[in-house]
């Protein structure tokens, strides 16, 4: 099957580096993978083609490139399982990171990041004669997030780090949280303390990308959201990110629905009046078009308000 | 055509101009709406980064006051879809999880079978109403208007719980319907990312970067207004378009339109009724370009 392939390359080392688009056509197999196709053009069409590989078989993580404008495994992606309009495959390299040629990014900013959350187990208590145990049921559900094999994907396409670098980012958090929630580990509270400071685990902002590339199905944004959790259940210095979670929960409780101008002002307090104010604009623009979002008494409670008032109750005396 | 309508917190509230054109739009395309009063919020995936089985909880209470009514709900807002999508993909593919949110909700008296669907106003139009009978309605076709599609996270992801496996067409819902009331799809690359509006009270500069990066692009692309299904999106978009402007050093003025809003303009409404007004960036460039006088 003839495929067309649009491959975004990029060489530092030429007179002006400058990422182009370059294009091959190519007789690819119904078995062919992308990471085949690509082999194949490295092979016999052109030798300059970078790209990075290792184990071929969705294992080593080595291979996290954007296809047709997604980050994925090229090993584990079937040239004929991809929809495009024009018959084309689009092959780029991953975002959110440094290029150093064609398809292979610098992965060092990941391995920072990754080592930021100290993944490793800082057991508390005396040191057992042998290993440190764990019973299988109590690890159960950490088999998803140790399932990652770091290949980037989630951070290249990670909606937060594209405007902000300083974010730790999907796989780190994963990560943290794999430590936070074994059973063995002694340092939950100063791994969730870290992760409570800007650039942290509030950052993220809830796209799911990641959630959606990930090859291996570690769900890092769920993590995250389990992290918050905890550090709520944990007692963390509140935020603005804990703040609104807790003031949207107490809202619904007493109003079943959403107050958004006191969600806006409990969320920032006193503190953050600074932040508050410079909503004042936009507020008073909506006032003039007569949409200011009613509040306070004027905005009242849903009818039916005391059975849903009753279902927090009742969760609040599960297990 | 009967739904139960669940018109969600913002409809509501910061952007009473889609519940304005949602009424002004439905009662021509043959569908009844009975408005769920009793229900709650679904969270917004707010309240789910607390407790996410209170959440469900909430939701499988929804869901059940539908299959007490024997209807599929109807909602208008991406996120509400989303999150009620999702809490109903836990409930119905775990027994177990579905008993134990029942054992809450036995409380109440009430069980949820897990017999409910949920659908967004868009997979409404082009499932249940059909292209045809829109095309029917299309008296006001939006020749030579470029529109950009912007989903919302929420209406995309995650695939599995809304259904883009046994509906592949609702990934591209909003280019569908776009082309079918006449104008011009400008497909670019921001059309499934996040509108920044999670982050705006935790981190703004970030929140009002992703604004004014996709607005910008969309722009650039060529595009005339951008079409939102996600009332959320919209209060980033369009509410705070100019800061996000102002903040990153632009010009932009974007026209962001609530589905409805299109559709109506398409159908050949008032513009007034269909609260264009109320948009904060101004919606008059649009209008001329369809031949309306302002
Ligand atoms: S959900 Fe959060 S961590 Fe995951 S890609 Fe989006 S912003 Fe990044
Ligand atoms: S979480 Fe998934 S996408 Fe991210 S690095 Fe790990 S395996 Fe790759
Ligand atoms: S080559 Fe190892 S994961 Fe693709």
């Amino acid at each position: 099957m003839p495929t067309t392939f649009r491959i975004k390359r990029f060489n530092p080392e030429s007179e002006s580096p400058q990422p182009y688009f370059q294009e091959y056509e190519l007789e690819t197999e119904q078995s062919d993978t992308v990471l085949d196709a690509l082999i194949k053009i490295r092979e016999s069409v052109d030798e300059s083609l970078a790209l990075r590989c290792s184990c071929r078989g969705a294992i080593c993580g080595s291979c996290g490139m954007r296809i047709n404008g997604h980050a994925t495994l090229a090993c584990k992606t079937k040239v004929v399982s991809l929809e495009s309009p024009d018959g084309t495959v689009q092959v780029e390299p991953m975002n959110n990171m440094p290029v150093i040629k064609d398809l292979v990014t610098d992965m060092g900013g990941f391995w920072d990041k990754i080592r930021q959350v100290q993944p490793w187990l800082q057991p508390a208590g005396p040191k057992p004669d042998a290993e440190y145990i764990a019973s299988p049921e109590s690890m159960k559900h950490l088999t998803g997030v140790m399932g990652c094999i770091m290949c980037g994907a989630c951070v290249s396409d990670c909606a937060a780090l594209e405007v902000d670098h300083q974010f730790i980012g999907p796989a780190a958090l994963a990560k943290a949280y794999r430590f936070v929630a074994d059973p063995r580990d002694g340092a939950s509270d100063s791994r969730l303390l870290a992760l409570n400071t800007p650039g942290g685990m509030w950052d993220c902002t809830r796209c799911m990308e990641c959630i959606e590339v990930c090859p291996k199905e570690v769900g890092a944004m769920d993590r995250i959201m389990d992290l918050r959790a905890k550090g709520i259940d944990h007692g963390i210095p509140s935020t603005c990110g804990s703040r609104h979670a807790e003031v949207f929960a107490d809202l619904i409780e007493h109003k079943g629905r959403l107050d958004e101008p006191l969600l806006a002002m409990r969320t920032f307090g006193l503190k953050n009046i600074g932040q508050m104010l410079s909503f004042l604009p936009m507020t008073l623009r909506a006032l003039v078009r007569g949409k200011l979002p009613r509040s306070g008494p004027l905005h009242r409670a849903i009818p039916g308000i005391d059975r849903i008032r009753r279902l927090f109750r009742h969760t609040r005396n599960l297990p | 055509m009967k739904y139960a309508f669940f018109p969600g917190c913002v409809s509501k509230g910061g952007c009473p101009e889609l519940y304005q054109s949602v009424m002004q739009v439905y009662p021509q395309l043959g569908i009844e709406l009975e408005e769920m009063t009793t229900a709650s919020c679904t969270g917004a995936g707010v309240l789910q980064e607390k407790d996410l089985r209170l959440g469900d909880i909430l939701n499988a209470h929804t869901l059940a006051l539908a299959e007490q009514q024997g209807l599929p709900i109807m909602t208008i807002c991406s996120t509400c879809q989303g999150v009620m999508s999702q809490a109903n993909h836990r409930l119905k593919s775990n027994p177990e999880y579905l008993a134990e949110i029942n054992r809450v909700l036995a409380e109440e008296g009430i069980t949820y079978r897990g017999t409910t669907r949920v659908k967004h106003f868009i997979w409404i139009l082009l499932e249940d109403i059909g292209e045809e009978t829109i095309l029917q309605h299309v008296k006001r076709p939006l020749t030579g208007l470029r529109a950009a599609p912007f989903y919302g996270c929420y209406l995309q992801r995650p695939r599995e719980a809304l259904g883009f496996d046994e509906t592949p067409s609702r990934a591209k819902s909003l280019e569908t319907v776009i082309d079918l009331l006449g104008a011009e799809v400008v497909d670019f690359p921001g059309k499934t990312r996040c509108c920044g509006l999670p982050l705006l009270t935790i981190n703004q500069p970030n929140s009002l970067k992703m604004v004014a990066h996709h607005t910008s692009d969309a722009k650039e692309y060529g595009a005339d207004l951008m079409v939102t299904p996600c009332p959320l999106c919209h209060l980033n978009l369009d509410g705070l378009q100019s800061k996000a402007a102002k903040q990153n050093g632009m010009e932009i003025d974007l026209p962001i339109l609530h589905l409805p809003q299109l559709l109506g303009l398409a159908m050949g409404l008032e513009p007034k009724g269909l609260g264009l007004s109320r948009n904060l960036v101004a919606t008059e460039s649009v209008l001329e370009k369809i031949g309306i006088r302002v």
